[in-house]
């Protein structure tokens, strides 16, 4: 069973390729904003979106593109008025969101077809749909990456920012519409309820491995497309909705990547260089090691970690620096 | 000459309730201005009005002649914002953080020229974290988090230099980095306002402190003796009224 035989599968990698790009890189700057949830609010309101497309005829992906679009700058614009309760408004919009899709879609007749949006659905979407999606996800990613320094800079320090003279409300906007639009290209593949974890699980483990905000973005990148790719085939051969198989591959990759993540932490951590030493304040005095056997060089297995102009090793909670015949404590 | 910063009859409110009134503030070109003043007494606010991040409720702000909501040459301003932290969500690197304060330079998806590359790698050195630049900024301690704070403004190569305790938390050795930092960039022709608590080896650049107190300012002139602990003496005796040299100066103020 060749799963590129099938025309709907060819569409459904395709995708699941760009969403894959795209949430994680959206999902970056939300993470940085400390806005991790937001993505999971704007979902809820694009169930509203696609129940009403659903109960009026319309084709559901723009429905939600607009309904989503409205949520996400509703709550920036709550979020810049009263800073404070900018979690309730989007727990508001959560409840709202939802309770109101639900009713719509049992307006219509029961809440089936909304099933395929919650959860993803590869077989169902049509040409139209994914050459929809495609266009978007471009247009998503290439923002997302191409103002990268922009956008970094609005997430890490408003304040600074601003006086970099950048539009600080436009740029925070333009984040969440993102945000929204890449929410409704998701929605056939991981589906609403879980789109949110293909926005933030990747860059949780970008964050694992990478040192940096670029490269964690590239690689929050990679482990979506790798989720959401590996996860869309593995459905198609099990027979069950993408969502959860793409959603708990991610969570997979997270898990195998966490040790990896603590021994770099851990290795990087210890060959830091130390700081060197004050050129104003008093040396310490001169302090020997006391009876030292062992002989520290290149070759013996203690970190060798760089201190001002010379090396010291790091034994026992010990930083040795050789010193003529002895050794130094530093 | 125009000074590079103006306030005049600045008022600031914020949440309805007014906490500058009646400010007259300016700092002109090559002038080293040193704000000072206890916790609390508006000093942050008046930078951050200054910097078009909270609104007047009266009176007007210029920077570089220019009012400033039609402001829009930012490359010549460079502000190191009061914080305690540098760190982010995603945390960045040193070199991350510094290269964003060459954004007012930049034009929209064109990759670092090498002038960009150059001046990051210069303001990295001067405030000594060279060794650190690939290194995370969650990871730096908190002085060393504020020099990347004061990179990242010089990286920008600003005329108008604008530091909110910029020697918080910094050691005395960088301090004097700092300092030496400041005298090169002041002889190149740039304004300096910067608030601190304890002037130290900053002390002796400053031509003229301004002292705010509760909202208003209390005193605009020469750097008296032992400025650098103003803050504490007023915050100390709250009481006590102004020694009768410091008197708070009107319109005619040194311009
Ligand atoms: N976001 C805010 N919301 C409400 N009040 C504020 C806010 N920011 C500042 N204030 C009030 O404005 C006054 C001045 O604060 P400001 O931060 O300007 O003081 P400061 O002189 O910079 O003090 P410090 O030395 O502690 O930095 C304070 O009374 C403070 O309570
Ligand atoms: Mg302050
Ligand atoms: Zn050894
Ligand atoms: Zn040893
Ligand atoms: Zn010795
Ligand atoms: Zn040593």
């Amino acid at each position: 069973m060749n799963i590129l035989a099938y025309d709907f599968m060819q569409r459904a990698l395709l995708a699941a390729l760009l969403t894959g790009l795209a949430a994680p890189a959206v999902g970056t700057y939300l993470v940085q904003r400390r806005l991790a949830l937001l993505g999971d609010g704007i979902g809820h309101v694009a169930v509203t979106g696609v129940a009403l497309g659903l109960l009026t005829g319309q084709a559901p992906v723009l429905t939600a593109i607009v309904v989503a679009t409205l949520g996400a700058i509703l709550i920036e614009v709550i979020r810049a008025r009263a800073r404070t309760s900018g979690d309730v408004a989007l727990a508001l919009l959560f409840y709202g969101g939802i309770a109101g899709g639900v009713l719509l879609a049992e307006l219509e007749g029961g809440t089936a077809r909304l099933h395929e949006y919650l959860f993803g659905s590869i077989a169902t979407a049509s040409p139209a749909d994914v050459w929809a999606t495609v266009g978007l996800a471009i247009v998503v990613v290439s923002v997302a990456v191409g103002m990268s320094p922009q956008f970094f800079a609005v997430c890490q320090d408003e304040d600074f920012a601003a006086v970099q003279g950048l539009n600080v409300r436009l740029y925070s906007v333009a984040m969440s519409v993102l945000a929204a639009v890449t929410i409704t290209i998701a929605m056939r593949t991981v589906g609403l309820l879980l789109v949110s974890a293909l926005m933030v699980v990747p860059v949780a483990t970008a964050q694992q491995i990478a040192r940096g905000f670029r490269l964690t973005l590239a690689t929050a990148m990679a482990v979506g497309t790798l989720a959401a790719v590996g996860g869309v085939t593995t459905s198609f051969y099990a027979d069950v909705a993408p969502g959860a198989t793409i959603v708990l591959l991610a969570l997979a990759v997270f898990v195998a990547t966490w040790p990896i993540g603590a021994a770099i932490r851990y290795r990087r951590r210890l060959v830091e260089p130390f700081e060197e030493p004050d050129a104003i304040a008093v040396r310490t005095e001169h302090q020997a090691a006391e009876s030292h056997p062992h002989e520290h060089d290149e070759y013996c297995q203690h970190p060798a970690v760089v201190h001002g102009d010379h090396v010291d090793y790091v034994h026992d909670g010990h930083r040795h620096a050789p010193h003529g015949d002895h050794y130094d404590e530093h | 000459m125009t000074p590079s910063l103006e306030v005049t009859d600045g008022a600031v409110a914020i949440g309805g309730r007014p906490i500058l009134r009646g400010i007259d503030f300016s700092a002109r070109g090559g002038e080293v201005v040193a704000l000072l003043g206890s916790n609390g007494s508006g000093k942050s606010t008046l930078i951050r009005a200054c910097m078009g991040r909270l609104p007047l409720t009266r009176g007007e702000i210029r920077l570089f002649g220019v009012p400033l909501a039609r402001f829009h040459d930012w490359r010549r301003v460079g502000y190191v914002p009061q914080r305690t932290t540098a760190a982010s969500g995603v945390p960045a690197t040193v070199w991350e953080v510094v290269a964003s304060g060459r954004l007012a330079r930049r034009r929209w998806l064109t990759p670092l020229r090498r002038d960009d590359r150059t001046a990051i790698a210069h303001a990295i050195e001067t405030v000594g974290l060279l060794h650190r630049r690939n290194d995370e900024v969650s990871t730096l301690s908190g002085g060393q988090q504020q020099r990347v704070l004061i990179a990242r403004a010089l990286a920008g190569q600003p005329e108008l230099f604008v530091l909110d305790e910029p020697t918080a938390g910094v050691d005395l050795h960088s301090q004097h980095a700092l300092s030496d930092t400041l005298r090169e960039i002041i002889a190149r022709g740039a304004t300096v306002v910067l608030v601190a608590h304890e002037l130290g080896p900053l002390e002796s650049l400053i031509d003229r402190t301004v002292v705010v107190r509760d909202g208003r300012i209390a005193y605009d002139g020469p750097p008296q003796p032992g400025d650098g602990m103003a803050a504490f003496h007023s915050h100390a005796h709250p009481g006590e009224g102004e020694p009768p040299d410091r008197q708070p100066l009107g319109e005619g103020g040194p311009l």
